[in-house]
């Protein structure tokens, strides 16, 4: 199963690298969406900061409806649809795979999205450690029920209307602890950060072991 | 031996309309049979039904000794189909492709060399985004794919649709050789006069079933064609 992980997630990075969706589309989506948030709170420092975890991971979510609809549509012709299917991969491989690659993804635009963040709202983060484990926890959550929410919709039509409806309200314990991980790392408060990790974590494990089991089903399902 | 594919009265459906309606058929390792019929016979359908694509529903469906009826995906790995669309991405390169398809069966990547050189995507052509190739050449690659990977069952649908004369040539060494070490080859087809030469038996489709059946023109001169024809249903 990770052999054929690493395979798809080889695959879905060349793509993606190759077609510079992500660098020329999501990303300018995200930083954009952190201006629109900024200039909607006003020039005020101290509302920026405090609203800054909360508008960091918005943008994150925003992001992640992207990248999925994008890891959707790699394989949204009949022929690599088909050609997935018969291609002896497993389909367990090939949720680890996508969602690795999306998680990537994601990781890497929290990465410039933050340096957004210190620039725009002059936020620093005391405890940076608790940040990345927070970041880490809830992408690998947003990976996963974003790869299987993708998977239910791959063969609707209305999949790119669709998606977002069924992501985001599944999403919204990893924006509530997220947010208040980063406020926690931010603030330096520990203990409190610690707390929420409790929900990214157990959210990480269960959407990672239901995509490993119904990704198989939900594929034979579109 | 037991056959490659045997289909008896087998239904498959395609939403709620029975795209194969009752469909016997068995063809043997190292025959290559032909399928002929209209547009909506259920051409496409019984390949997809024997690629594990389509379920089936009732009947008797077993194809590479998997009973398609308590597992459809077991055979997906074992079978080689090359649809109307063509299973690459854009993205990537005709070897890269190519590669990634050996590679999912577990092969080494080096695999892939030989095929990518049997029909002739070497050089640049070999390193060229496949979106930026035309049909033609997608086809080609899409060929090295199956040949790389080797099945024991070959699903072409259509197999001529874009190919040039030395393309479609080419096809039919490739047929030829596949079936010398073997492999069975089921093909759907609107153009006979490609495809019939290469048959041991040509069968009719019509409404989802098979209508008729006749020697192909590796078992029988073409001009005994139409002395031989068999109706079955």
């Amino acid at each position: 199963m990770l052999r054929d992980a690493l395979l798809v997630a080889g695959k879905d990075l060349r793509i993606e690298a190759r077609s510079r969706v992500a660098l020329w589309q999501v990303l300018p989506f995200a930083m954009l969406s952190l201006v629109l948030f900024a200039f909607a709170l006003g020039p005020g420092q101290l509302a920026l900061r405090q609203a800054a975890p909360g508008l960091f991971w918005l943008a994150v979510l925003f992001s992640t409806v992207l990248a999925v609809q994008r890891s959707v549509a790699i394989e949204s012709g009949e022929g690599t649809r088909d050609g997935l299917r018969l291609s002896g991969i497993d389909p367990a491989g090939i949720f680890l795979g996508k969602a690795s690659a999306v998680f990537l993804e994601l990781l890497v635009l929290q990465a410039v999205l933050w340096a957004g963040v210190t620039v725009l709202f002059g936020v620093h983060l005391r405890t940076p450690w608790l940040a990345l484990v927070a970041s880490v926890l809830a992408t690998i959550g947003l990976a996963s029920a974003g790869v299987i929410y993708g998977a239910l919709s791959a063969g609707l039509r209305v999949r790119e209307t669709l998606l977002p409806l069924l992501v985001l309200p599944v999403v919204a314990p990893v924006l509530l602890a997220g947010s208040r991980a980063w406020a926690a790392a931010i603030g330096g408060s520990v203990a409190s950060g610690v707390s929420w990790l409790r929900i990214l974590g157990p959210f990480a494990v269960a959407y990672l072991v239901l995509g490993l089991v119904l990704y198989g089903p939900l594929q034979e399902a579109s | 031996m037991a056959p490659a594919v045997q289909l008896r009265t087998a239904v498959a459906l395609a939403g709620r309309f029975p795209a194969l309606a009752g469909v016997d058929l068995s063809v043997a390792f190292g025959e290559v049979v032909v399928v002929v019929g209209p547009n909506g016979a259920g051409k496409t359908s019984l390949l997809r039904a024997c690629a594990g694509l389509m379920p089936v529903t009732s009947g008797e469906a077993v194809v590479l000794g998997c009973d398609l009826r308590v597992d459809q995906a077991a055979v997906r790995h074992q079978v080689g189909l090359l649809g109307h669309a063509a299973p690459l991405y854009d993205e990537l390169t005709a070897a890269e492709n190519v590669r990634f398809a050996v590679r999912a069966l577990g092969l080494p990547a080096a695999t892939a060399k030989p095929a990518l050189e049997r029909l002739g995507l070497v050089g640049r052509l070999a390193r060229t985004p496949v979106g930026r190739l035309s049909a033609g050449q997608r086809r080609r690659v899409a060929l090295a794919a199956l040949v790389a990977r080797a099945p024991e069952l070959w699903l072409l649908d259509e197999p001529h649709a874009g190919l040039d004369a030395a393309g479609r040539r080419l096809l039919a060494e490739l047929i030829n050789e596949a079936v010398a070490a073997g492999t069975c080859v089921l093909l759907s087809s609107h153009e006979p006069d490609l495809t019939v030469p290469l048959a041991d038996r040509v069968v009719t489709m019509a409404g989802g079933r098979m209508a008729a059946e006749q020697r192909g023109g590796r078992r029988a001169p073409l001009a005994a064609l139409g002395a031989e024809d068999t109706h079955v249903a």
